[in-house]
């Protein structure tokens, strides 16, 4: 049974970075399959490095498999708020970069610390002419209630690039954005810069405190 | 006189609530206005959990195998069924009311006390409705964001609700008279709901700037998300009504 589902996950996971290699602009997914196929992905890997304290190779991974297909610029726009149309073009890219070394390695550590779930994909539907999508599906946990994963995609001349996650109703973008502001007021946009560097430093200083 | 004595109360209470010297420049949020309070309630919480819960979590966590901690959580999570039932139907939403009870007879009688969730396999879907969100259904307001040691997160709206939640939850009143049952069964229900979030810790203090901001807005954001079921295209305006 297990071992089926593993050989169905693995699979279609391999089928669907052979489509995704195939070229970008030849198979542009729809943004439900999109989802599908990455997700499907994340668990093969996750799948193969069980066990393992390697989180550098799953950050190598995520950053391989996964951000592609993420608009980090919006995102960052996104949790910085009104902000952001206040830094320079320069600081806007740094504040990008940082935010993405952030969320890459927490998320590379999140979903290295779980195990045994399943995701189940929601009903989706969407006019053709839709640029901003929801996708929903649900993170099934042995003993524990589904927890709902929801991304938000925006259709760009490359693709559907993701701009949003959010965790049972939780952005995991907006979240930051009440800590991001006291980091601007306090310290302006380069403050917040700085206050970013300095997180992702001791995060990389330090990272295997596994559990 | 009075104004020393004055000076020294506020003094203590500055010390109580600042925790560290930056906090008292902290810019106000409309929905926390308790913040120095909080944070202080949030310093206890964590020592006192990393201390005692989430040591005694993880144990609980290694120790017991999985098909034990899964009959557990579905023990726990059928009767809560009753009142998610309930509050669907106080919220006028016929149809998960009834999904509820259905789920509460298929699992309490083919899924043996709840140990198994049978109904889900059957595509009956649990509900996530409680008395907090009835009330909200109702109109009432969340109040000011409030952060109780032991409970976590909390707005005195979440905790009517909890409390009228708690009542009509039916293990506790099949064991009133053995307080050596009820207070196992209450350690173990804990211990399962702890451990289940216990790969989320690292994620608090790795992915946050301010573990306190985030966790207040991250529940603030959830609640609204609760609350506002009903309609999916609240979800774009939802986060920015959480700042300023």
């Amino acid at each position: 049974m297990f071992i089926f589902r593993f050989v169905t996950i693995a699979i279609s996971g391999l089928l669907a970075s052979a489509v995704l290699a195939a070229g970008e602009g030849a198979a542009q997914l729809s943004p439900d399959a999109l989802v599908q196929s990455v997700t499907e992905d994340v668990l093969v890997l996750l799948k193969q490095n069980k066990g393992s304290d390697n989180t550098q190779k799953i950050i190598d991974m995520v950053e391989a498999k996964v951000l592609p297909h993420f608009n980090f610029n919006h995102m960052t726009a996104l949790a910085v708020g009104r902000e952001w149309n206040k830094a320079s073009a320069t600081q806007k890219e740094t504040l990008a970069r940082q935010f993405h070394d952030l969320l890459v390695r927490t998320y590379a550590n999140a979903v290295n610390s779980y195990s045994d779930q399943k995701v189940r994909y929601k009903p989706f539907k969407m006019k053709p002419e839709d640029t901003d999508v929801l996708v929903r599906t649900e993170i099934l946990q042995p003993g524990g209630r589904p927890i709902q994963l929801d991304y938000r995609l925006e259709k760009m001349d490359v693709g559907w690039k993701v701009y949003d996650v959010a965790v049972a109703g939780v952005s995991l973008v907006t979240n930051y954005r009440a800590s991001f502001n006291e980091e601007v007021r306090k310290g302006g946009i380069d403050g917040l810069i700085k206050a970013l560097r300095d997180k992702n430093v001791s995060l990389e200083k330090n990272p295997e405190n596994k559990r | 006189m009075k104004s020393i004595h004055l000076l020294g109360v506020m003094a203590s209470l500055a010390l109580l609530t600042g925790g560290c010297a930056g906090q008292a420049q902290r810019a106000p949020v409309a929905a926390d206005p308790y913040e120095g309070f909080n944070r202080a309630m949030f310093s206890v919480h964590r020592k006192v959990d990393s201390a005692v819960i989430k040591p005694l979590a993880k144990g609980y966590d290694r120790a017991v195998p999985l098909p034990a901690k899964v009959g557990a959580g579905n023990f726990f999570d059928n009767l809560r069924d009753l009142g998610r039932s309930g509050n669907a139907f106080l919220q006028g939403k016929g149809e998960a009311g009834a999904t509820g009870m259905a789920r509460l007879v298929v699992n309490s009688t083919l899924g043996i006390f709840g140990l198994f969730d049978v109904a889900s396999e059957m595509g009956l879907e649990a509900g996530n409705e409680n008395f907090a969100q009835t009330l909200a259904h109702w109109g009432a307001p969340p109040g000011p964001y409030l952060f109780v040691p032991l409970m976590g997160p909390n707005t005195p709206r979440d905790l009517v609700g909890w409390s009228v939640d708690q009542g009509l939850y039916p293990l506790w009143h099949h064991v009133e008279d053995q307080p050596a049952l009820r207070n196992s069964l209450a350690a173990t229900n804990l211990l399962q709901r702890r451990a289940l979030l216990l790969p989320l810790d690292r994620l608090l203090d790795e992915a946050s700037l301010d573990p306190y901001a985030y966790l207040r807005d991250a529940y603030l954001q959830s609640r609204v998300a609760a609350t506002d079921d009903d309609d999916p295209a609240s979800d774009e305006t939802s986060p920015d009504t959480d700042t300023h």
